[in-house]
């Protein structure tokens, strides 16, 4: 893939936080690309950087946290460095976002229909236009009786009806790219398989790309076309999800991927626990992230810092050992 | 929403009939035979007794309460123990003078609170969210009577700007009048309603409906002032409930500072006058004003906000 | 998320944990308020130093301005208003201090009652608290006044029937919290009673709050008794109170401002002192409080 086809790609990207006890970096150097029209699984537990990584493309970093260095290229355009004005034209048009909690999302007390129109702010058509094409666009994702629905209030719907019609406004100017945060996370199995299948169908329609961060290795097998692994700030292997799901090239992959392979199939709602916990990512440690958990880490791994590079069909892997065997891990 | 309602009414209608126990148990208590009182030391013991008689203290004590519930239910408050008059009446002719007051204490604390706190919780954190946050607890720890006293001593008996007693007679008079003691009844009311706007509009903006709004680029002025102050305008709502309520008997100071006729003083002169029927009448409907204004807030509320109004119509 | 760091919870200074006092002193809003209170105890307990009587009758020396000799000048009745502010911080002292720990007595022990009593009692006693609370602050003042007689005790029952049932709610809220938790169970089983449950379990979890929530109440007591002092219904002349010297000081507002003046200052201070105070232990001892 040429650099002009990627609709999205961060190069070198960190962000830190001030707080009371120092400098937290919550991501560091993380470098990828999203391809025109491609499906990316964004995986890693709670606390590894995912979401300020989401809040960064997005421009909504809360105030404590900074964008320390690298770039962010929507088609070449820096984001991370846009002015505020620039991104509220591309947000909601052509950057959108699917929250987590369709409970949360929408604002209670305006109706749908509004919260419809309101986000069309860019457009100078007529009320009765907009309005039009909110009621189009609900009915896309499938809304029963969308033209009465309309002028509910988002908790008048059901937690599954609330979450597609989020997809609905995301999706209502067709943007180039989705971030979808953990859309399905708060729904139950059935809806999940639902809203996953509805997002698949409109994505084929619009064409848009989706960065879709996820707990859950299940969808990212079924949906997404690229995987990237973040730990601690940090990502540690990515690649083509079936080459990456075959032959996991990095320790902390091989730990998630290994700990019951039957599970991932039977799309696991949380990511498998793996002894230990996070490093401090005020005081960072030397060398490699992961050697405080790592099964493999040797001397090395404790005072040099392993660079990027591809192995087996991955294209990224922050490993000092990414070509050696995989681990044997106990069941 | 129906259903909600008649909860809150029940609930109410409990509270009033024990403040009116409370306030029997109270009279029943004070010493002396009210008879005895009435008619005066030289009064001949069967015209006391006839007295008793007609007013039922010769009854045993639930039958007494019972009679007092259904007069009370009647809209007997009593009669005026000098002019005869009775007391609901005598208390509504002073109404109007205290409602003008408590509506000027309002628009005092409403513009400014309202102002202030949507201020202090758009620049959170900022030298005027810092001052205005001294100020209000400020105004809202000084008396008002004290804030009345030294208002009457600065802008009426020293710079001569306002008239300092009386209700004064024609709009501009009465509105003129009306300034200074609005002022000291309703200053410490701009610190309540700007502290809790403030809090419950940060509350709001923490909600991440807030961020998906930000998140299509709907722009921060919209969703401030649209998005957020509609929902962090409710609980202002309850406040302001409580201070309406609140004011039609904090008025007392302001009545007697600036020598203004109305509720307040009117109960304050019933209590050096020993005339117990018009105080405790006065009591008796301040209390019902206050929780009825709270339940109409309350129910104002319900109906402003979809959510409630749809979870209570189901 | 432990990532999302608030802007806000994030003070910018950074905390090293340092005695109460200290962290109190460097809130500016704290150093203001000890100072104010500071002032007022100072007042209270120099106020034998003074060489005039509080009380004493001086007709030679009636309506005096400030001078040297009267700081503050002196009242209708000669007396001199500096040393009657002097013990009338006395009386403010005394009053507040004393009637807010009673109003917590009777918040806490109906409280902890409601918590641990049977359900119908519970609710019957949330019903009275409601009750009080529904009679408007200044009517139950003068309603108790009026049938009480005017006196220090009225004040002080004022003052329980106001404040109490706020603690009284946050004294019932814990326990109730506290009762049903699995180790109380475990520690009734071992024969633990009600008292010790109390006083090891209760108390403990309430009685931070519960001091924050009363010293902000403070300004309260002090407005309700100088208020009735005012009205003539509290404190009985020719005791000291500085509601009294504006009850006598407003008759000669025309004339003699200083009367009031030297009457309503140090409530002000008062009643700012211990607010402001209140304030700075609520941000740092309680920041859950300080969010609402």
């Amino acid at each position: 893939m040429t650099q002009t086809d990627d609709i999205l790609s961060v190069d070198g990207l960190s962000v830190s936080y001030a707080t009371p006890t120092g400098t937290l970096r919550a991501v560091r150097d993380v470098s990828f690309t999203i391809g025109r029209g491609e499906i990316v699984g964004l995986v890693g537990e709670s606390g590894c950087g995912k979401s300020t990584l989401m809040q960064s493309i997005l421009r909504l970093l809360p105030g404590a946290a900074r964008i320390e260095g690298g770039a962010i290229r929507l088609s070449g355009e820096d984001l991370a460095h846009a002015p505020k004005k620039r991104m509220r034209q591309l947000l909601g048009d052509r950057i959108s976002v699917v929250f987590q909690d369709p409970m949360e999302t929408l604002n209670p007390v305006l109706t749908v229909g509004r919260q419809m129109i309101d986000i069309q702010h860019r457009s100078r058509e007529s009320r009765a236009a907009k309005r039009a094409r909110a009621v189009a666009m609900l009915k896309r994702v499938k809304i029963p009786d969308a033209e009465t629905k309309i002028d509910s209030y988002p908790h008048e719907f059901s937690g599954g009806m609330r979450q597609r019609v989020a997809i609905a406004m995301a999706l209502m100017a067709e943007p180039d790219l989705l971030v979808a945060d953990e859309p399905t996370t708060a729904l139950d199995a059935t809806l999940e398989i639902a809203t996953i299948d509805l997002l698949r169908e409109l994505q084929e329609e619009i064409g848009c790309a989706i960065l879709f961060i996820t707990h859950h290795l299940g969808v990212v097998a079924e949906l997404c076309d690229r995987i990237d692994i973040m730990y601690a700030g940090a990502l540690v292997e990515s690649g083509p999800t079936m080459e990456v799901f075959r032959d996991p090239r990095h320790p902390y992959t091989q730990l998630l991927f290994a700990c019951d392979p039957a599970q991932i199939a039977e799309q696991r709602r949380h990511l498998p626990s793996i002894p230990g916990s996070l490093p401090d990512l005020i005081d960072l440690p030397q060398g490699c992230i992961f050697a405080g958990r790592c099964p493999r880490a040797e001397d090395r791994c404790r005072t040099e810092a392993p660079a990027p590079r591809a192995a087996g069909g991955s294209e990224q892997v922050r490993c000092h050992f990414a070509d050696a065997p995989r681990l044997e891990v106990p069941a | 929403m129906l259903s909600y309602g008649l909860k809150r009414l029940g609930l109410s209608v409990a509270v009033v009939v024990i403040v009116i126990a409370a306030l029997f148990v109270m009279i029943y208590a004070v010493p002396g035979d009210p008879a005895r009182v009435a008619l005066g030391p030289r009064a001949s013991d069967a015209l006391v007794a006839e007295l008793r008689a007609r007013l039922g203290l010769d009854l045993p004590i639930w039958s007494q309460i019972l009679r007092f519930y259904g007069s009370i239910l009647q809209g007997d408050l009593g009669r005026d123990v000098i002019s005869g008059a009775p007391v609901l009446k005598v208390i509504l002719a002073q109404l109007p003078d205290t409602l003008r007051l408590v509506g000027g204490a309002m628009l005092v604390a409403v513009v400014p609170g309202i102002v202030l706190g949507v201020i202090s919780a758009t620049h959170r954190g900022s030298a005027i969210d810092r001052l205005t946050s001294v100020l209000s607890v400020s105004v809202m720890a000084v008396p008002s009577f004290v804030i009345a006293i030294y208002l009457l001593l600065i802008f009426s008996i020293n710079l001569g700007w306002f008239p300092a007693i009386g209700a004064g007679q024609g709009f501009w008079d009465v509105a003129h009048r009306l300034v200074l003691p609005s002022l000291a009844l309703g200053l410490a009311w701009i610190g309540y309603t700007a502290r809790i706007l403030r809090a419950s509009m940060l509350e709001v903006t923490g909600q991440s409906h807030v961020r998906t709004a930000r998140a299509f680029g709907i722009s921060d002025r919209r969703i401030m002032y649209d998005y957020v102050l509609r929902i962090a305008i409710l609980p202002t709502i309850t406040v302001l409930g409580l201070g309406i309520g609140q004011m039609l008997s904090g008025a007392v100071f302001a009545e007697i500072v600036f020598g203004r006729p109305g509720i307040g003083k009117l109960v304050y002169d019933a209590i050096l006058a020993r005339n117990y029927p018009v105080v405790t009448g006065t009591v008796l409907f301040t209390t019902v004003f206050f929780v009825a204004v709270n339940l109409a807030a309350d129910l104002l509320i319900a109906w402003l906000d979809p959510r409630v109004r749809h979870d209570l119509a189901h | 998320m432990t990532l999302h760091t608030d802007p806000a919870a994030a003070p910018s200074r950074r905390t090293k944990p340092r005695g109460a006092l200290a962290r109190l002193v460097a809130d500016p809003l704290g150093a203001l308020g000890l100072t104010l209170i500071a002032l007022t105890v100072l007042g209270a307990a120099l106020a034998g130093l003074s060489p005039h009587s509080p009380t004493g009758l001086s007709p030679l020396d009636r309506f005096s301005g400030p001078t040297a000799e009267f700081w503050l000048g002196t009242d209708n009745l000669g007396r001199d208003l500096f040393t009657r502010v002097l013990y009338g911080a006395r009386v403010a002292l005394a009053l507040s201090i004393g009637a807010t720990a009673l109003a917590l007595v009777f918040g806490l022990v109906t409280g902890v009652a409601a918590g641990f009593g049977p359900r119908w009692a519970d609710n019957i006693l949330l019903l009275i608290l409601d009750a009080m609370k529904s009679v408007p602050t200044v009517m139950l003042a003068l309603v108790l006044v009026t049938f009480t007689g005017p006196s220090l005790w009225a004040v002080v029952l004022v003052v329980v029937l106001v404040n109490g049932p706020a603690y009284a709610r946050m004294a019932r809220t814990q326990t109730l919290a506290i009762r049903n938790a699995d180790y109380i169970e475990a520690e009734r089983s071992l024969g633990a009673g009600g008292a010790r449950i109390v006083f090891a379990h209760v108390l403990p979890n309430i009685l931070g709050p519960i001091l924050i929530l009363a010293a902000m109440d403070i300004p309260i007591v002090v407005g309700i008794e100088a208020g009735l002092s005012f009205l003539g219904l509290g404190v009985r002349p020719p005791a000291p109170s500085w509601g009294t010297i504006l009850y006598d000081g407003f008759s000669y507002i025309r004339d003699s401002a200083w009367m009031v003046i030297a009457g309503g200052i140090p409530i002000v201070i008062t009643a700012l002192g211990f607010t402001f105070l209140g304030e700075a232990l609520r941000d740092t001892f309680d920041p859950k409080l300080a969010k609402r």
